[in-house]
């Protein structure tokens, strides 16, 4: 069985209904990316995945566990399933290597050496070992993003979920995050994106799902779905990014 | 009626200024140890909690310092606990000075992007341990400069508990202008007493303030 398995998942802020029904199988070690417009729903698919947002009918099972509906405590979910941000969300008052440590420290009680040793393989990963105790205001937006990577990888998650990661990124910082999440997926990382660099999801993912206007309009593998579209939709919109 | 000098009124305003002193440490640690508890409870506690936390703050920040010294004194009285001007005066102050100090933390932690919240969560930690490493952290910073300029509020609040007969700086003075009657001379001390107290503090917010806001964030 698929190690994310999406049911029927519907949400709605309000009289605004954002998700209408999405379902979606992932395999282990798959890169899937998001496309789609803005205000398609995306984000908020990603933040029904890891429960930032509570999603009002479906279900969602991680390798054959529920979830979703409060199955799951904050703490094992970031150990299944982990998020990177557009803005990267570090944490201003503590180095590279506390933010990295935190969690493990506090959440799963990893004694603080062995968390340290966790951190730095990961700090490592993402070529930041070098900065280990400089604070994120130190950082360029590339730096920082590879932290936050290795911030969310140091909960050795199942799944690891990135919503537009480069896009706060000045042009020539975007390549290097791009890099490691290249990386990740060589080693058999399971990576669900949303993402606007359509060359990235071309040639890393296996994947590429479409989402229009809270559906997942049209999926298939990179080069078909890019090159072949089949709904109109799809063409303008991949018109529309070139 | 005996003479007074100079130095007998500057040394009997001296004596009195240490319990204003005194009162002002004590009015402060009580507040912000209740403050501080009210904050979490408004920021973290159920709704009817809230709405109490909020319902608190509002009224004590709603009436007069006068009336909240008043009611802890001789609502005691009438209550039927017989409570000393020192013990009323620390109440009130105390809780006077916890409902502002709630608000202007609340402000703090407010001020803190819902990006690090949402960070902390994705990352597993509760809602005590992101307000403990992630959140009070980072309002902490920004608490400092209200925090010290509202003690200087605190210091010239504790001059309303001469109403209820605490000798403090502000009542040593009228009784001392009772005996020497030389108004002039003896509240223009008072008035300098509470300045040496209150300068320092209010120029410190002030360079805390800059040094925050104006080394730009980092
Ligand atoms: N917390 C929220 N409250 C109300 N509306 C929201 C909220 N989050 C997102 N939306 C709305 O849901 C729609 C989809 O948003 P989002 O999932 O962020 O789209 P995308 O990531 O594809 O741009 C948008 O119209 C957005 O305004
Ligand atoms: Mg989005």
């Amino acid at each position: 069985m698929a190690l994310v398995v999406v049911n029927d998942l519907h949400k709605s802020f309000g009289d605004l209904e954002v998700l209408k029904g999405i379902d979606l199988e992932i395999e282990a070690g798959e890169v899937v990316s998001i496309i789609g417009r803005s205000g398609s729903g995306k984000s908020t698919f990603l933040r029904c995945l890891n429960q930032l947002e509570h999603h009002d009918w479906g279900t969602i099972h991680l390798a054959d566990q529920r979830l979703d509906g409060g199955a799951m405590s904050p703490g094992e979910l970031s150990q299944n399933v982990g998020m990177v941000f557009q803005s990267f969300n570090l944490f201003p008052h503590k180095t590279v290597i506390e933010n990295v440590m935190l969690a493990p420290v506090v959440v799963k009680q990893t004694p603080r050496a062995e968390a340290r040793q966790v951190a730095e393989q990961m700090l490592d990963k993402v070529g930041m070992l070098e900065k280990i105790d400089a604070y994120p205001g130190q950082l360029s937006g590339g730096q920082q993003q590879r932290v936050a990577i290795a911030r969310a990888l140091a909960m050795q998650p199942k799944v690891l979920l990135c919503d537009e990661v480069t896009s706060a990124l000045d042009p020539e910082l975007v390549g290097e995050v791009l890099h490691v999440l290249e990386s990740l997926a060589a080693e058999g990382m399971t990576l669900i994106l949303v993402t606007h660099e359509m060359k990235f999801a071309r040639d890393v993912s296996h994947r590429v799902v479409f989402m229009h206007h809270g559906h997942i309009h049209e999926a298939g593998d990179p080069q078909t779905l890019f090159t072949q579209p089949k709904t109109s939709e799809l063409s303008q919109f991949i018109a529309s990014i070139l | 009626m005996t003479d007074f000098t100079l130095w007998d009124i500057v040394r009997n305003l001296l004596l009195a200024g240490r319990w204003t002193v005194v009162l002002s440490l004590i009015a402060f640690a009580g507040g912000a140890f209740v403050g501080l508890m009210l904050t979490l409870l408004r920021m973290g506690g159920l709704w009817p909690i809230r709405w109490l936390v909020r319902l608190y703050v509002d009224l004590f920040q709603g009436t007069p310092l006068l009336m909240q010294l008043f009611l802890a004194y001789f609502g005691a009285a009438v209550l039927g606990f017989d409570i000393s001007a020192w013990t009323a005066a620390s109440v009130a102050l105390t809780l006077f000075t916890s409902a502002f100090l709630c608000d202007i933390w609340r402000g703090c932690v407010e001020a803190v992007p819902s990006g690090q919240w949402q960070a902390a969560r994705v990352l597993g930690l509760n809602y005590l341990q992101s307000m403990r490493h992630v959140i009070l952290p980072q309002a902490l910073r920004l608490a400092v400069p209200p925090t010290v300029g509202f003690s200087v509020q605190v210091i010239k609040g504790t001059a309303l508990a001469s109403v209820i007969g605490f000798v403090e700086l502000t009542k040593a003075g009228t009784m001392l202008n009772n005996a020497a009657f030389a108004p002039f001379t003896i509240f223009a001390l008072v008035a300098l007493g509470y300045f040496i107290l209150c300068y320092p503090l209010s120029r410190y917010a002030r360079y805390l303030e800059r040094k925050l806001y104006g080394a730009g964030s980092r």
